[in-house]
């Protein structure tokens, strides 16, 4: 064997041990929680209210609306903030500001999710509680916490998106007699679409991938809200609450929990991917 | 430099221009012919473009670039302390060297500038749309495909799309900077038809590398050169069948007849 087929080979062998450690874990969580879809059965399981796992009840229909209902929270507070944010850092921020504010939002990625939920429990917590009312611990708590963690994703992209397009975009819009503000909105933005778009979508899939900082702000009751200031639980803080002393069908019925969110963040990231290639 | 030009639509008045510390364009003056094309020649890099530019305030885009000196529009000054640069920009349209379609529909592309301007009301757009495609010979080909993105079409219909998209702002004169270079010889000289049939009631300016195209469509001539100072300059300014049959100035004779450029 030459020197070129050897570190082939060791490329070769590297690479494929990223991929089946993928592989390992996706198929243990499938092992491990499909089972109790045929037991329980899968309607009672995704669409179910109860969730007693001490009874035999595994219903996380709360979870997953508690997930959706904090992601869109997120959603609506971090995208108008990110996306608006972007704009500002291509198109009106001298390049001065620009070099000091993109680091910033670099360092916003790189504070741990543990240090988010203890600022919003010791901050965003007592003031929804003081000024808004009900136990603080809610939602709309987790949903601004979210918010904030999904900027730099959201920013950094369409930043990215808006900075590549031809020039020739703005300087045809300009000459048309656009101001700037409608050069950006009718060409600009709608040109950077598909980038923008997989900026969001991605933003999106941090917001209901993350777990650490919403435990510790969310309450996790597992009830369904009926207002933004309820307390709520997610499928990740359900994991992460209970997998500590789960066991048999308890923990089973965790991986069951493992395998919708790994189902809805697959879907998520297929269509960002989807979006993003469409150009 | 006697000045051949009564009627004028566009003018410059002593216009320097600087880019930093670069004194790119010197003391240009020159009257525009209402209801003609002017050609600007000249070498590479003698400021063609820049000066092309100084007349839709295009150079404003550029950080450091610094004008001095005035153009008008019509008796509007162009640089004046009361003028803005959208308002300019709506009067005067202008085509890139490469078509630059936006990436969305043929109508869209050229209902855009319309929009801006506060047209909202689709018939209104529709007539808008109809007039301009007819306007650069498109409509027929493109009347049941106008909500096709415009980049599905050859080069040459898209930069009579975007001559159509700067003709439905309604402007009072239209910049070319090369327009045609990145087109094929048949494509060139439909588009210089197009052109000439244009300048019946617009005032054009060209920049053209290519002296057969300002023979065959302009009506004036100028002929630019980067000074000793590097500085561009207009070195002749005349009328084209008098430039190109008896230049005046011995570079402008070393220019046309390829002796250096
Ligand atoms: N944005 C800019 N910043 C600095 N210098 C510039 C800028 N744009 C042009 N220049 C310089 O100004 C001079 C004139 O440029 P311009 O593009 O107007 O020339 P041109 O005659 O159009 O050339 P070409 O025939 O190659 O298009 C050149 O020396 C060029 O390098
Ligand atoms: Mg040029």
């Amino acid at each position: 064997m030459n020197k070129d087929t050897i570190s082939k080979m060791v490329f070769f062998i590297l690479a494929l041990s990223s991929i089946s450690a993928l592989a390992l874990i996706t198929g243990f969580i499938f092992i491990q929680g499909l089972p109790l879809f045929f037991k329980v059965g899968f309607a009672n399981i995704v669409f179910g209210t109860k969730w007693a796992p001490s009874q035999g009840s595994f219903g996380i229909f709360p979870m997953i609306v508690g997930s959706v209902c904090v992601t869109l929270g997120a959603t609506l507070l971090g995208v108008p903030i990110g996306v608006c944010c972007s704009i500002f850092l291509v198109e009106y921020c001298p390049a001065s500001l620009s070099n000091l504010f993109r680091p910033a939002i670099q360092l916003l990625a790189g504070i741990p999710s543990v240090v988010y939920g203890f600022w919003g429990l010791l901050f965003i917590v007592p003031f929804i509680r003081n000024n808004l009312g009900g136990p603080g611990l809610s939602m709309l708590a987790g949903s601004m916490i979210l918010g904030i963690m999904i900027l730099p994703t959201i920013i950094s992209i369409s930043e990215v998106s808006l900075k590549d397009l031809p020039r020739q975009y703005k300087e045809g819009a300009l000459a048309l007699g656009m101001t700037h503000w409608q050069a950006i909105y009718s060409v600009l933005l709608p040109a950077a679409r598909s980038g923008i778009t997989a900026a969001i979508v991605l933003g999106i899939g941090r917001a209901i991938g993350e777990t650490m900082a919403v435990i510790m702000v969310l309450g996790n009751a597992v009830a369904l809200p009926e207002s933004i200031l309820d307390p709520i639980r997610t499928l990740t803080t359900n994991i992460g609450i209970e997998m500590g002393y789960a066991t048999g069908d308890h923990q089973q019925a965790l991986f069951a929990t493992g395998i919708v969110l790994f189902v809805i963040i697959m879907i998520l990231n297929s269509f960002a991917q989807y979006i993003a290639r469409r150009k | 430099m006697d000045n051949p030009v009564q009627n004028y639509k566009l003018k410059t008045v002593g216009i320097n221009l600087y880019y930093g510390d670069f004194h790119a364009l010197r003391d240009i003056s020159m009257e525009i012919l209402e209801c003609s094309i002017t050609a600007i020649i000249g070498p590479s890099g003698c400021g063609k473009s820049s000066l092309l530019r100084t007349f839709n305030r295009m150079n404003d885009l550029i950080p450091n670039a610094r004008i001095e000196g005035e153009a008008y529009i019509g008796n509007q000054p162009i640089y004046g302390s009361d003028s803005d640069a959208v308002q300019i920009r709506k009067k005067i349209g202008m085509v890139f060297q490469k078509p630059n379609l936006f990436p969305t529909s043929i109508y869209n592309n050229i209902a855009i500038g319309p929009k801006s301007q506060g047209i909202k009301n689709k018939g209104d757009l529709d007539g808008i749309v109809e007039k301009s495609l007819r306007q650069v010979a498109l409509f027929d080909d493109l009347k049941d495909r106008l909500s096709e993105p415009g980049l599905s079409l050859s080069s040459e219909q898209q930069q009579r799309l975007c001559i159509a998209r700067a003709l439905a702002i309604e402007p009072e004169a239209i910049l070319m900077d090369e327009s045609c270079s990145a087109l094929d010889p048949v494509s060139t000289l439909m588009i210089e038809d197009l052109m000439k049939k244009l300048a019946e009631n617009y005032a054009i300016i060209i920049v053209t590398h290519n002296m057969e195209q300002a023979v065959r469509v302009s009506d004036m001539a100028a002929f630019m050169m980067i000074g000793d100072d590097r500085a561009g300059m207009l070195v002749e300014y005349s009328n084209t069948e008098d430039m190109f049959s008896n230049p005046k100035d011995e570079r402008t004779e070393g220019y046309i007849t390829g002796r250096f450029g």
